[in-house]
């Protein structure tokens, strides 16, 4: 009964003597805008830690590793939010990051996930997500979508998280034809944006009629803006799974309060803020439940996820045989 | 004559300082990222498609702008109309534009919701998009019609006046005219008028940046950047940056054969008596093309004062700190061209030798991007490149100015020694006497050319910045686009609009200054 309890006081000390320690933590440009995860979660850390949190938004997820990689050991990153599994093992061999130090995690994800550096916060299914009033029959597959003259637009794999997983769903889905695919698709992209934030904001200006996000992206429209125009395209190749993950950087000036916002990462404090402004299904589910209208959301029955050294090894293939036909 | 030893070597000791830093930063860079390139994987499909967006979009960019300014320019030559001076001097404002604010001016014209678009819904028809190869096509012709028209325009105006008179005397029509006068005037003209836009958009990123359409709209210097920041990939990016450098050599060097025309000619203030044209139809097409020339400047820049207006007053102070930012990057410029150009241009005139001026102009075919990489591969066992990114922005930024420094100076300097030289001279008025008491005052206007264009280029730098920039540190410009890519459209016209008129005041401010009081 005691441990616990000089624990606690332990962290309290340990939070006073921080107070003025700031927690750097890398992440992704949606993650920090006003209407994102960024403030709420803030908020309820800083609340706890006596510290002064400060999110650095540094374009899209796959960017946070390259800006990582760039900066080195020198990096002021103390904490690294949004990079997902397919870079994890490229990420792992950077030897910046430290273990999260938190023994067999509980998840709710639909897979298991064993990983002793990184830790899942939330995920989700990629998936075309398009406008009833102007795309009455949504294609069913990706051949589909190929055939149909709808416009597209797509993210860089190089810098952008959703770029990447479609790269390797479409790898998932046409194995060696992937290229073949790539080459049918190619006119009806209208452009490749770096992230997913302009992608998504050009789909909402009306420059393309179905723009790659999430299944989840649709209950943004209808909780947040009462709208119900926006839905995801199913396909019946399945959809890829995508499990966004945080990291300790090693080189971190302030380790106790790194591991600190490790352990708040699957607290609902943090969890509990993913649905209604990540618009992503929480990695532990929040003791109150998805919030009403995530129901109505199109749910895979066959997910589709590459994991550890297997995604790794088929990333750089896969990006290049994109960029090959795509730059034709 | 009675200059002294010390000074002599003075003037020279500076000028070779000043040029050996210039040839350190333009070509040392380049031998750090020849180093690095060694061990670069294989240039590869993705690559190819680059080298070859670049040519072809910048011969076509070259090709449209050049084509397009031989009627424009010939029927700014031959009629005379109210403001057609300020219409002139309009041309000459593209040259100080931030790009950055002409790609917002441009998406709001030609974008999917621009008001071409609106148009062609209202009438039925399928809106355009502005990303894409055509999209910086568009964006190059923008820029360098204007640039082709004064040169052209130039051309015309150097056929002396009593030529179309004996011609009209001798009853030509405006076909003998073209024959006679014109097509040999074009054929000096053009080639070179061709050469420098085909350069100014070999080394285009900012343009690229914002409206290429990914993998399929890449130039090499956007692909540079992308190997850089995306891949952590500094072999690839140096392998890249060795491809643009033998590419702007190789332009370069065609270009010397050729003589490029200078962009700042005086007397394009008159028109010429033209008597063969001055019929209604070819008055009416006159009128025409100077109204679509001038619809095709003037309306982005209008769309920038009319979206940016009403979002002045609710900018969010990132904009505000980023304008700071950016006032502090172009001021530094200022001063570190004037320590680069001064001391060349004083070497140059005083060892008679163009070669000295005509290297510290080398870097007008460098690529900032390819010096930007070769930096950060020299600063990053060293130190924190991004802690230097400011700094590093003025240094490459002074280093583009450079070659327009020089050529505004030295004839200038040339000039006041050959004036008051020897008078100052006899007074042995040397070293900081001679700049104090004899350059500053007599070189004050084209100092103040110089100056502002220098401050007017670094406040609208999209380049280098993009590479060294932290997340937290942008110029005004990178905050302009990031607003534009996170489609906050409010925010980025006001910014624009604030980077527009800075550019312009800096520029005016410098200009002016240079003018009060100064003899002509």
């Amino acid at each position: 009964m005691k441990t616990p309890i000089i624990a606690a006081g332990l962290v309290t000390l340990a939070s006073v003597a921080n107070a003025q320690d700031t927690l750097t933590v890398y992440t992704y440009d949606s993650f920090v805008s006003e209407w994102g995860p960024g403030p709420v979660i803030e908020e309820n850390f800083e609340a706890r830690c006596g510290c002064d949190l400060e999110f650095v938004a540094v374009g899209d997820g796959a960017e946070i590793l390259s800006r990582l990689r760039l900066e080195g050991e020198r990096t002021e990153a103390d904490v690294v939010l949004g990079i997902d599994e397919n870079l994890a093992e490229a990420a792992r061999a950077t030897a910046l990051f430290a273990p999260h130090g938190i023994e067999s995690p509980q998840l709710d994800l639909p897979i298991a996930w064993e990983d002793d550096l990184f830790l899942p916060f939330d995920w989700g299914y990629f998936a075309f997500v398009y406008d009833k009033t102007r795309v009455e029959t949504p294609p069913t597959s990706f051949e589909e979508l190929a055939d149909s003259d709808l416009s597209v637009v797509i993210q860089d794999p190089r810098s952008s998280t959703p770029g990447l997983g479609l790269v390797l769903w479409v790898k998932a889905v046409f194995g060696d034809d992937a290229d073949a695919y790539w080459e049918s698709l190619n006119d009806q992209v209208v452009t490749v944006t770096k992230g997913w934030s302009e992608a998504y904001g050009m789909f909402l200006e009306g420059e393309a009629d179905m723009v790659l996000s999430y299944t989840t992206s649709p209950a943004y429209h209808l909780i947040a803006e009462d709208d119900d125009t926006k839905a995801a395209a199913a396909f019946d190749n399945g959809h890829y799974m995508q499990i966004e993950i945080a990291g300790k950087v090693a080189s971190t000036d302030t380790p106790e309060l790194a591991d600190q916002f490790m352990d708040f990462i699957l607290t609902d404090g943090f969890q509990g803020a993913i649905p209604t402004t990540n618009w992503m299904y929480p990695a532990k589910m929040p003791a109150d439940g998805l919030p009403e209208g995530f129901e109505t959301l199109h749910e895979p029955e066959n997910a589709l996820v590459y994991l550890g050294a297997e995604a790794e090894a088929i990333r750089n293939e896969a990006i290049e045989e994109w960029r090959a036909v795509s730059s034709q | 004559m009675a200059r002294g030893v010390l000074a002599v070597t003075r003037t020279t000791g500076a000028g070779a300082a000043a040029l050996a830093l210039v040839l350190l930063l333009a070509f040392g860079t380049l031998i750090a990222v020849a180093l690095r390139a060694e061990g670069a994987g294989a240039f590869g499909v993705a690559d190819w498609a680059a080298l070859r967006f670049t040519v072809v979009q910048a011969t076509l960019s070259a090709a449209l702008s050049v084509a397009l300014a031989v009627p424009v320019g010939r029927a700014l030559a031959r009629r005379q109309f109210r403001g057609r001076a300020a219409l002139v001097m309009l041309l000459g404002a593209p040259f100080i534009l931030p790009v950055i604010v002409a790609v917002f001016g441009l998406i709001s014209v030609f974008g999917r919701s621009g008001l071409v678009s609106q148009a062609l819904l209202a009438f039925g028809f399928e809106p355009i998009s502005i990303y894409g190869f055509h999209g910086v096509v568009l964006a190059h012709v923008f820029f360098n019609l204007p640039l082709a028209t004064r040169l052209v325009l130039q051309g015309w105006l150097a056929i002396p006046a009593e030529r179309f008179r004996l011609a009209a005397s001798l009853g030509f029509t405006s076909h003998d005219i073209a024959q006679q006068l014109e097509r040999p005037m074009l054929r000096e003209v053009l080639p070179g008028a061709f050469l420098v836009i085909f350069l100014l958009c070999l080394t285009s990123f900012a343009v690229a940046l914002a409206l290429g359409g990914g993998p399929r709209a890449t130039t090499i210097e956007l692909a540079i950047y992308q190997a850089f920041r995306l891949d952590f990939d500094l072999g690839k990016a140096a392998l890249l940056a060795l491809v643009q450098f033998a590419l702007g050599a190789a332009v370069a060097l065609v270009a010397l054969r050729v003589a490029l025309p200078s962009g700042f000619g005086a007397g394009l203030d008159r028109a010429v008596t033209r008597w063969d044209a001055n019929t209604p139809a070819l008055r009416a097409l006159d009128a025409m093309l100077i109204t679509l020339a001038t619809l095709f400047l003037v309306l982005p820049l209008a769309m920038i004062a009319v979206d940016g207006l009403p979002a002045l007053a609710t900018l969010p102070s990132s904009v505000f700190t980023a304008t700071a930012r950016s006032v502090g990057v172009a001021l530094v410029s200022v001063l570190l061209t004037l320590a680069l150009a001064l001391p060349i241009a004083a070497w140059s005139v005083k060892a008679a030798s163009k070669l000295i001026d005509g290297i510290g102009s080398l870097t007008i075919a460098a690529s900032p991007l390819v010096i930007g990489t070769g930096l950060f591969i020299i600063l990053f066992p060293v130190t924190d490149p991004f802690a230097l990114a400011l700094p590093v922005t003025a240094l490459v930024n002074a280093l583009m100015s450079l070659p327009f420094a020089l050529r505004a100076l030295v004839p200038a300097l040339g000039q006041v020694e050959a004036d008051y030289g020897r008078l100052a001279g006899s007074l042995g008025m040397t070293g900081m006497a001679r700049l104090r008491l004899l350059w500053l005052p007599r070189l004050r206007r084209p100092l103040g050319f110089t100056m502002g264009l220098s401050a007017a280029l670094s406040m609208g730098d999209l380049g280098v910045i993009a590479l060294f920039a932290s997340p937290d540190t942008p110029t005004l410009p990178l905050q302009i686009y990031r607003l534009l890519s996170a489609y906050r459209m409010d925010d980025a016209a006001g910014a624009a609009l604030v980077l527009l008129a800075i550019s312009l005041a800096l520029f005016w401010a410098f200009d002016r200054g240079g003018r009060v009081n100064a003899d002509a």
